[in-house]
């Protein structure tokens, strides 16, 4: 390997449900697929952020070398001759059972509702369990790698785990001026406890 | 690292094999005993034995003290009749020995005498003296314990004395790292970690990355419940797997080793840690090792008891001191693992086959097994059965030779029934597939996995349903709780569970059950929870008419699930002794003396003490199954959710 090409100036051809795309080595399929103006389901992706894999939505069927694989999509790196189905039928089996299990935890979030509304899904025969977070991290790792505060961390491990602030951190008077991880939560847990009704996106800026 | 020009460093193979010849003389005329001290004879206070000998050995005359050699040994297997004593060079073998009869053992081996009392009896009125005639070790081809009852493991010596590091010298000083490689690749060593990876391409991947620094690395989380041979073999003999690592450092180039070793490893962490030392002494670790130019080290880093933490994106988290959950990463640790270098990751087992390939050549090697999955496997066998223990096998063996040959049956006589296979991950084999060779491929095909190798065995008066929460359960707690599909697919697969336990289970609960399969099968970020339901998807397939039992007539067929049972004092055949109300914690039997007792149900909390007091000559208790007053319901047809792909 030649250590003067930087890598990520090569640029890969991949094909995503039908349509090619040409698109820089090492970029992720989600990226690809937004090029291409594809829409994939996620609630833990954010652009701004490295990818945490943690929702599962955002899962794509990939071919390689005749081989099929579920990745996800939102960490998986593009490689030349990738042939990737968003929608395949295996992909919509798992979403469905997926979607149908979020329902049981948080059936108001607008992904969610709109994929619901997609699979014909009016109710969810799991246990509902309305405990909001999903645990998506997004809080978490915006805190951390965006805002660099390391205020909010998860604690436990399991059925167990869960995101909880760190009362010790120094920087949790910063928290009360910042409070940028109430915006970013898709299930809106933090916004309804500060009586914020709408759910709004950070800006790109 | 620091080099000290220390007379002990061996330099060439020739210097290793004399020492070897040398040590073997002391031992020439010489008596033997070794103490078994793993962690099962351990807890019998084997301890206590080897303070007893050693004491009894001073007591006799200088002459006598002299004869005897007092050993002490990592774990000889057969766990079931600890403590072990061994007695060479005749090999006498004394099972379940207490501290009385030491000065009896001492006295009777110096005379060379044996006490037939504390031999092996195989019920028949037969005693067999030798280790190696035991049913349970007679069928068993031991290769990687071999020298467990052989060696001390806190001792290098003994190691060299039974040919240690030879094969290493060889690889060094004989062979280049490509022939190493090819050496193990013709061999076809698959990963006995539970994958079944061929340990061989795992090394080449690793070795044809361009890096400046590569690492190996020794997997030794083992975590999964009732297994215990990575252990075993750690404890036993610690320079075995040193010796495999770094042969296979040398084949890939990597001068940084680790061994990852659980927390709740005492002894095996204690045992590692002299290896090293002991092995850095002689020259067979650290700068220019046997004059090859070969320079490799190793540390020992000790797991923070996390289960999720043997997975090998993990596990590499957890030694570079993140949380020890698994990455999400499409690019294989190989390439990418320790601090982003290409890291090569086996178990434990993987490794300590790696000498003996190099010794023995891979032909060798390839003639014990199957061809598709060459070697031995060490199992850890236990539950229902009559001699549980440490068992190696050559791959290919059948299910019923392992537990009824070396096993020696299902305690009590009764019923076998399924044998789960390959820990949380695996699943259930039933007992119509008895005869089904144990190999990684056919045991996938049954829809259950080699996993590490613990084998579980289980009896009629187990409850499927049961037994598959108890493992849901404990994946539910050791589960990293990263991705939605593991945490919240077990979570609600726990929620289903004990509702068909309860009595309460509906009929849609297994349509329910394979579909979070196939959901959690498909999407989970790691093997842990694409493997989880793996024990619904065998109990459902094999035993599915518990399942149906437990849902429509609120029957537990294994009389397990506590809601569904009931305790019953028959009339006819109580005399009134009174002894099962005397143990009753929570006073639910009432009655008179000499007359029968009665059972109030809406008491009783199911402890089955007085069923455990009850007279065996009376036996007026009996176990129901069944909640009472409650109408059977018709069986229905049941929806099939169960085609996974």
């Amino acid at each position: 390997m030649n250590k003067n090409i930087n890598t990520d100036e090569i640029k890969v051809n991949i094909v995503i449900d039908g349509k090619k795309v040409q698109i820089d080595k090492g970029n992720t399929l989600m990226q690809a697929a937004k090029k291409l103006g594809i829409h994939i389901p996620s609630l833990c992706y954010h652009e701004k952020i490295k990818p945490h894999g943690a929702c599962r939505l955002c899962i794509v069927e990939i071919e390689r070398k005749g081989r099929s694989k579920i990745v996800a999509s939102c960490a998986f790196p593009a490689e030349e001759g990738l042939i990737v189905h968003t929608e395949s039928p295996k992909v919509e089996q798992i979403r469905k059972n997926l979607v149908e299990l979020y329902m049981a935890l948080f059936p108001f979030n607008p992904e969610i509702k709109r994929l619901a509304k997609k699979y014909g899904l009016f109710s969810t025969r799991y246990k509902k369990e309305y405990n909001y977070c999903i645990l998506c991290g997004l809080c978490v790792r915006y805190c951390e790698e965006v805002k660099k505060n390391n205020a909010v961390g998860f604690i436990g491990r399991g059925i167990n785990k869960r995101v909880a602030f760190i009362p010790e951190s120094a920087y949790f008077k910063k928290c009360k001026d910042c409070m940028e991880c109430m915006d970013i939560c898709p299930t809106g847990v933090f916004p309804s406890n500060y009586g914020i009704e709408r759910i709004p996106q950070i800006s790109d800026s | 690292m620091t080099i000290k020009t220390n007379k002990k460093i061996i330099g060439s193979l020739e210097v290793l094999k004399e020492k070897a010849r040398e040590l073997e003389k002391e031992l020439e005329n010489k008596i033997i005993i070794s103490v078994c001290s793993g962690t099962g004879c351990k807890a019998l206070s084997s301890e206590n034995l080897f303070s007893a000998l050693k004491k009894e050995i001073e007591k006799r005359n200088k002459r006598d003290t002299k004869k005897i050699i007092l050993k002490k040994n990592g774990c000889h297997g057969y766990c079931e009749r600890g403590p072990i004593i061994v007695i060479q060079p005749q090999g006498v073998c004394y099972l379940g020995v207490v501290e009385k009869d030491i000065p009896e053992i001492v006295e009777k081996t110096l005379n060379g005498e044996i006490i037939t009392s504390l031999l092996y009896y195989d019920g028949e009125g037969n005693t067999i003296k030798n280790e190696s005639e035991i049913p349970f070790y007679k069928y068993q081809q031991r290769i990687i314990l071999s020298n467990n009852s052989k060696i001390d493991p806190e001792s290098i010596e003994d190691y060299i004395r039974v040919r240690g590091y030879q094969a290493l010298a060889k690889a060094l000083k004989e062979m280049t790292s490509d022939e190493v490689l090819n050496e193990v690749k013709k061999s076809n060593l698959r990963g006995r970690g539970g994958g079944g990876f061929p340990a061989g391409i795992k090394w080449e991947t690793t070795k044809n990355t361009p890096a400046d620094q590569k690492y190996v690395v020794v997997n030794a989380d083992e975590g999964d419940p009732g297994a215990y041979m990575d252990r075993a073999v750690l404890e036993g003999n610690p320079h075995s797997v040193l010796e495999g690592l770094i042969i296979g450092a040398y084949a890939i180039g990597a001068s940084k080793g680790y061994i990852y070793v659980r927390q709740e490893y005492p002894q095996a962490v204690k045992n590692i840690e002299t290896a090293i030392e002991q092995a850095r002494e002689y020259g067979f670790l650290g700068k220019n090792i046997f004059g090859s130019g070969f320079d490799f080290d190793v540390m020992v880093h000790r797991g923070a008891g996390a289960f999720v933490s043997g997975e090998s994106s993990a596990l590499m988290a957890a030694i570079e001191g993140n949380v020890g959950e698994p990455r999400l990463k499409y690019i294989r640790t190989a390439v990418s693992g320790l601090w982003g270098k290409p890291t090569n990751l086996n178990n434990v087992e993987t490794w300590a086959n790696v000498p003996y390939i190099i010794k023995n050549g891979a032909e060798w090697f390839t003639n014990i097994g199957t061809k598709k999955s060459p070697g031995t496997k060490i199992f850890s066998l236990v539950g229902k059965v009559n001699n549980t223990g440490l068992v190696e096998v050559p791959m290919g063996i059948s299910i019923r030779d392992i537990i009824f040959k070396i096993g020696g049956g299902i305690k009590g006589g009764r019923k076998f029934k399924a044998v789960q296979t390959g820990g949380p991950s695996g699943g259930v084999i039933p007992g119509n597939l008895i005869d089904l060779p144990v190999d990684f491929d056919e045991l996938d095909k049954a829809g259950s996995m080699m996993g590490s190798g613990g084998m579980i065995v289980m009896d009629e008066s187990d409850c499927m349903v049961n037994i598959a929460y108890y493992f849901l359960k404990f994946l539910a707690d050791e589960s990293c709780g990263k991705c939605v599909p593991c945490r919240e697919g077990l979570r609600q697969m726990l929620y289903i569970f004990e509702r068909i336990m309860d009595g309460k289970g509906k009929e849609e609960d297994l349509k329910l059950l394979g579909d979070l399969s196939i959901m959690m099968k498909g999407a989970s970020m790691c093997a842990l929870g694409a493997t989880a339901p793996n024990i619904v998807l065998t109990t459902l397939k094999y035993f599915r008419e518990e399942y149906e039992a437990h849902i429509y007539y609120n029957i537990c067929p294994a009389k397990v699930c506590k809601p569904l049972i009931s305790y019953v004092i028959e009339e006819e055949k109580c005399a009134g002794c009174g002894s099962c109300a005397k143990v009753c914690p929570v006073n639910a039997i009432e009655g008179e003396k000499k007359k029968p007792y009665k059972i109030n149900t809406d008491v009783c909390i199911k402890c089955g003490s007085c069923i455990e007091v009850c007279p065996s000559k009376y036996n007026a208790i009996i176990k129901r199954t069944g909640i009472a007053g409650k109408a059977i319901t018709e069986k229905k047809e049941v929806r099939d959710g169960m085609e996974v792909t």
